[in-house]
């Protein structure tokens, strides 16, 4: 028996933003009359460290999905989104900003950072549908590279079952209003990139 | 009205709505947004936020606020309780004025801890009793309900949320916000505040009478909830109830669940699902608190059901996930189990570990720390962001908040001859190092002692102490000198360097170094993401092509220096500090010109 309307998962790299799309989305589903609940990581893992957001709408449980529980998981770094594919259900949609951010274990010389073919294919294999754009490509388009998780906000908003009505709403009131409109204008670039 | 609230904002805004009139506290993941929440929320209400000094000042302050008659809470995370370990016991036996709330944040699997211990042990310990929540919600409704019974009982209670419920988000339902109670007044009442021998015998059969009342109070509190079905159970604490709840829809069997929130536990519930059932399992995270009273209440009710629990399948170290506590219990009854998926390309990722920020001062001090000291020197560290620099070789040892000092005194006094030199933040050192270099300096300690000023609280995000000048609520106060309390203190020789001055910082370690008693250093430079927050933008580096690939900057570790075609290259992280210029052999770095 399913025990959440919608399960998510966002990752990322510490300071790309991942809590602002879960905010908004929490905040979405609160105008709608939906429950939700979710995790994020605070602390020592944010200092330049892998990020995971986890976003129940519609679930009254734990705000942790389960592995191969999520519905989508949004990426906004690709090798995060391997990292984190466990949690992805393999009827699942993956949704992956391909600009990497390589971790200093790569810039340093004491790791290699995959290229994209193989962080894609694993992916691939592992779950139905996914969507790989250059979101920050994107967001420079909308007129702010740091828009680049509201790109992939528009990319998930097809994916979840809030309208796009409430997920705007939700969104000016988490970034401030000089910001909105490019914000808007990457919303809506990363919403037509999956369609 | 429902919000979308972090388990801590929820935790403040249940503060506010119980009326609190004062909230002490020590930053510390995962119970820093407490206090951040209730400093931020500009009320015209009479009410004091402060950051402490330390959890122990910290518990100590909210226990006079409450000695006179206002409600007060004090929030730390589960290790600062250890710090605050001396009054909290003994204010067991003193009691409250107005209601008293220890809000202490456990971290099972050590997200950002240096141990998961289960603060659930120290309120039993203690005999103050504690309120476990499962979520945001509870942990508002709980905030609120534990200074009414705080003030019922006479007794500090403890709130005890985990990262899951302190840095989980939910739609919250909020009430309206309380207004303190009128301005306090101490009341003398020396058999009361005063814990003399003779005070304190009656006092502690006073707190153990009180335990049958409480734990009879608590047997309905709402978070104690059972539900009996079938005869097989479950008996689940805190955040385990919503994997088990979950976990029993998902299975769809009809079992009975008994969800508990509260300590001293309810028996009596406890007791009608050990007479209902022939099978029971108890999930819980770290301790089996739980566990070990059922066990001794089945001992009296119904010897015969079978209790599984630590032993058989749920671990007693990390946090929980809900596929743990579904197989747990599919186990238990048959039912097959799911395995977590995996994905097995991982294995090609390279590792992404946090790290010291391009830039940062530590890494900097650390650096010519290193070149003086030798490798063969002893290097105690300490709690904070600069634990992460583990692998400069410059931190040998983290163990508690200013333990940096008192074990480099150990060592030295163990017999160790090379040098020692320590290292710990601005924030610790006035936290828990004070003492420690007070002692090093009276018992003769010939150790160096580098104090990494950044002006901040960094790893917890930012919170002022002391040396910053600045309040919890942004007021401007007295701005200590650190190095005027480490002469204060008794260090012989004390010199404040800028670590971004490679050559003058290294000259001030080789001064310490040679010096015969206590030498301390004080490297300083505000934090880059602080310094970047509040409108720094220094000039970035490049590198020329003079660069021989030597590689030099590259072992420096900063992460916006990158090697590229055998050569090094600097990225956009670059904040500009300019100390990889510094140390490049061919004199390849400058800065980019304007």
């Amino acid at each position: 028996m399913r025990t959440s309307e919608c399960d998510l998962v966002i990752v990322g790299v510490g300071g790309q933003g991942v809590i602002l799309i879960s905010d908004v989305i929490g905040r979405a589903a609160v105008l709608a009359g939906k429950p939700v609940c979710g995790a994020e990581t605070h602390g020592m893992a944010q200092r330049g460290g892998s990020v995971i957001n986890h976003t129940r709408i519609g679930c009254r449980f734990s705000p942790m999905v389960a592995s191969g529980g999520a519905d989508v998981l949004v990426a906004l770094e690709p090798a995060e989104a391997l990292r984190f594919a466990q949690f992805l259900s393999p009827t699942g949609v993956a949704l992956v900003n391909t600009r990497a951010v390589l971790p200093s274990t790569v810039t340093s010389g004491k790791a290699e950072y995959p290229s994209l073919p193989e962080i894609l294919t694993p992916l691939r294999a592992h779950s139905r549908k996914v969507f790989a754009m250059d979101a920050t490509a994107l967001a420079e388009m909308a007129g702010s590279a740091q828009a680049m998780n509201v790109v992939m906000l528009g990319a998930l908003s097809g994916y979840i079952p809030l309208s796009e009505d409430l997920i705007l709403q939700a969104l000016s009131l988490v970034v401030p209003p000089r910001f909105l409109e490019a914000n808007k204008k990457a919303f809506a670039l990363g919403k037509a990139e999956v369609e | 009205m429902r919000e979308y609230l972090l388990g801590n904002a929820a935790i403040a805004r249940g503060l506010l709505e119980a009326g609190v009139g004062l909230v002490a506290g020590y930053p510390g993941t995962p119970s820093s947004e407490i206090i951040e929440t209730v400093a931020s929320i500009k009320t015209k209400m009479p009410m004091h936020v402060e950051w402490s000094v330390n959890e122990k000042v910290a518990l100590e302050v909210a226990a006079g606020a409450s000695w006179t008659g206002r409600r007060a809470a004090a929030t730390m995370k589960h290790v600062g309780l250890n710090v605050a370990a001396d009054p909290f016991m003994t204010l067991a036996y003193l009691g409250v004025g107005a209601g008293l709330v220890v809000i202490c944040a456990d971290d099972p699997y050590c997200h950002s801890s240096q141990n998961e211990q289960d603060s659930r042990r120290y309120a039993q310990f203690a005999g103050i009793p504690c309120l476990d929540p499962k979520n945001p919600q509870e942990a508002k409704e709980m905030t609120v309900f534990a200074f009414e019974f705080s003030e019922k009982f006479n007794i500090p209670v403890m709130l005890r949320p985990t990262t899951r419920v302190s840095h989980a988000r939910e739609d919250v339902q909020v009430g309206a916000v309380a207004a303190p109670g009128k301005q306090g007044r101490f009341i003398k009442d020396p058999a009361r505040r005063v814990a003399l021998p003779s005070h304190a015998r009656p006092l502690h059969s006073e707190l153990l009478a009180k335990q049958a009342a409480m734990e009879e109070a608590l047997e309905s509190a709402p978070w104690n909830r059972l539900q009996l079905h079938g005869d097989v159970g479950i008996i689940a604490s805190g955040i385990a109830g919503l994997y088990a709840e979950e976990a029993a829809l998902e299975l769809d069997e009809d079992l009975s669940l008994l969800c508990i929130g509260s300590y001293p536990l309810p028996k009596r519930l406890i007791s009608r699902m050990l007479e209902h059932v022939s099978k029971v399992i108890v999930i819980e995270e770290l301790e089996p608190v739980v566990e070990e009273q059922v066990q001794m209440i089945a001992r009296e009710i119904n010897p015969s059901v079978k209790i599984l629990g630590k032993a058989q399948s749920i671990p007693r170290e990390g946090e929980l996930d809900y596929l743990q506590v579904r197989n747990a219990i599919a186990r238990m009854i048959g039912r097959p189990e799911r395995e977590a998926l995996q994905c097995p390309a991982v294995s090609i990722l390279p590792p992404r570990p946090p790290s010291l920020c391009a830039g940062c001062s530590h890494r900097a001090t650390y650096y010519a720390m290193r070149k003086v000291f030798g490798k063969k020197a002893i290097y105690p560290s300490d709690i904070g962001c600069y634990t992460m620099a583990v692998g400069m070789g410059t931190v040998d040892t983290c163990l508690c908040m200013g333990a940096s000092i008192t074990l480099a005194s150990g060592i030295r006094f163990g017999g160790e001859e090379e040098g020692i030199c320590c290292s710990l933040g601005d924030s610790t050192f006035l936290h828990g190092g004070m003492t420690g270099l007070l002692n090093a300096a009276y018992n003769k300690a010939k150790i160096t002692v580098t104090i990494l000023d950044n002006s901040t609280t960094a790893m917890t995000g930012h919170q002022p102490h002391p040396g910053t000048g600045m309040t919890a609520t942004g007021e401007k106060t007295t701005m200590v000198s650190i190095e005027a309390l480490a002469k204060a203190l008794g260090a012989g020789l004390v010199e404040t360097v800028d670590p971004y001055n490679l050559d003058e910082t290294m000259e001030s370690f080789q001064r310490a170094k040679d010096y015969s008693g206590l030498s301390v250093i004080i490297a300083k430079q505000p934090c880059v993401i602080k310094a970047r927050r509040s409108g720094l933008r220094p000039q970035s580096f490049l590198v020329g092509e003079e660069c021989i690939g030597c590689k030099i900057c590259l072992d420096f570790g900063c992460p916006a220096i990158e090697f590229e075609n055998d050569k090094a290259r600097i990225n956009a992280l670059c904040s500009g500090c300019g100390v990889c210029a510094a140390i490049c052999s061919s004199s390849a770095i400058r800065e980019v010109a304007k």
